[in-house]
């Protein structure tokens, strides 16, 4: 009896440490590239035998996190400003910051023929509810703003405007069509080269670029699969066409 | 305290939101619980078990229940909306709606318990006074089950004031409306400025202290009766 419990427990170890040895690096991904580091993270598992643990949320809030002690290696932000915040405090590897992609925003609608490709729909109104992510803290938030603005709609449209806490929410509230239109990031509304209902492709002018920026965490600076990790996203064909085929630019 | 207009403004909203949720729930659950502790019904348990599912439930669930039935392809949608009432979503009534379904076991199982623990010989020398069934509730049912109201009126208050999950999911976060104290703190604390989280945070800390120190001070339980 005890011969074979000391059996299975060595045989518990065994797993234990296949699975200990087998390296794999936590990311902490901006909620808007959520859907292409699902496919970059299983194409870098094939092709390195690595792993990459993903968690998605907004930015701001992984900053908190992360000066609070968070257990990332990498973060993947949907903005410069804060990978560079973090290396001036001293949570990143200098010098290893990189823009991984750079973000597209999209006036969207689950519906047909709700927005137009002028955007006039914005002058217009006769909608309730405008979607946005919370501009204090989410980026593609800030760049609504900034493209509102820049058309002269803000003053008209912010009694309508409703905000999710991150870009994921702000498409949550359009998707279950509580909030007939809102801004989100291309990469969440473009499948397979379409998009479903209709939309306005912000044009760049009309905003500040959303440069997304790869730093590699004091937590992560031994890890190999992190070190690896963060140069297949920024070296690798097949990461690259992920990203490019959600419309992002590079 | 220096709160800016916007804390004040989450404050304000946070005490509308809680006191009148909390009196519908009075209103409401009062029936309810009186209900729950004479049936002997067999939908008893199916009904009891109804409402305590939100002290079960994670908040993402009822938030994303809720956001999809009340918008404008769900049930509630459809009713709110061929009533002209447009949908709840990013409404205050929506924030009320949801805070009722959210704090309903808190001020239900009180009243409940209180109904139940009433020595039914009350209510038979009441009847042999000639009282009748809606006098009996009111002259003793009501002043025997004084602690079960009050328990549940503070719990239901309480608890709304301390809703945070649906709140985020529904509302929306905007001012004036749907933006309660604990989502303004959260605000606050993703945007970095921890020195306005604390301001708003210790509030409520303190308030939460305070209330439930209060009301198991003044408000023991019937130690005597068990």
């Amino acid at each position: 009896m005890k011969n074979r419990a000391s059996r299975i427990l060595v045989a518990l170890l065994s797993i234990y440490s296949v699975v200990a040895s087998a390296d794999e690096t936590q990311v902490a991904v901006a909620a808007n590239f959520a859907a292409p580091v699902q496919k970059i993270a299983a194409e870098f598992e094939k092709q390195t035998g690595h792993k990459a643990i993903v968690a998605t949320g907004a930015t701001g809030k992984f900053y908190a996190q992360i000066v609070n002690g968070a257990p990332f290696d990498i973060l993947l932000a949907a903005d410069d400003e804060t990978p560079a915040k973090l290396e001036k405090e001293g949570q990143s590897a200098v010098g290893k910051r990189f823009t991984y992609a750079i973000g597209k925003l999209v006036l969207w609608s689950a519906k047909a023929a709700v927005v137009d490709d002028k955007a006039e729909v914005l002058k217009r109104g006769g909608f309730d509810h405008l979607s946005i992510a919370n501009p204090k803290v989410a980026p593609y938030g800030a760049a609504a703003v900034e493209t509102m603005k820049a058309l002269g709609v803000y003053d008209a449209l912010q009694p309508k405007i409703v905000m999710g806490e991150n870009i994921a929410q702000a498409h949550q509230f359009i998707a279950t069509g509580n909030a007939p239109l809102g801004f989100v990031a291309l990469s969440q509304v473009l499948k397979d080269g379409k998009i479903e209902g209709s939309y306005w492709i912000v044009p760049e002018k009309l905003y500040s670029p959303i440069r997304q920026d790869a730093v590699l965490l004091n937590k992560g600076k031994d890890n190999k699969a992190a070190a690896a990790f963060l140069d297949f996203l920024k070296t690798n064909k097949a990461a690259k066409d992920i990203i490019l085929s959600y419309g992002y630019s590079l | 305290m220096n709160f800016t207009p916007s804390d004040w403004a989450a404050i304000r909203l946070t005490l509308e939101l809680a006191t009148l949720a909390t009196a519908l729930l009075i209103l409401f659950g009062t029936p309810v619980a009186w209900w729950l502790a004479h049936t002997k019904s067999r939908l008893k348990p199916l009904v009891t078990s109804l409402v305590a599912m939100p002290l079960v439930l994670p908040p993402s669930v009822i938030g994303f229940y809720l956001l999809v039935f009340m918008g404008p392809n769900g049930p509630l949608g459809h009713l709110t909306q061929s009533l002209g009432l447009g949908t709840l979503p990013f409404t205050f009534t929506g924030l009320l709606v949801a805070s009722c379904i959210y704090s309903t076991p808190f001020v239900v199982q009180p009243l409940h318990n209180a109904f139940e623990a009433i020595d039914d010989r009350m209510y038979e020398a009441a009847a042999t006074l000639r009282a009748g069934p809606i006098d009996r509730f009111f002259s003793v049912a009501v002043p025997l089950a004084k602690p079960g109201f009050l328990t549940a009126a503070v719990l239901g208050f309480a608890h709304t004031v301390g809703e945070f999950g649906v709140v985020l999911m529904i509302g929306g976060n905007i001012p004036d409306k749907t933006r309660v104290v604990s989502v303004q703190i959260y605000d606050y604390v993703e945007a970095l400025e921890y020195g306005e989280a604390h301001r708003l945070a210790a509030v409520m800390l303190i308030f939460a202290f305070v209330v439930l120190f209060l009301l198991y001070t003044f408000n023991p339980t019937r130690k005597k009766a068990a």
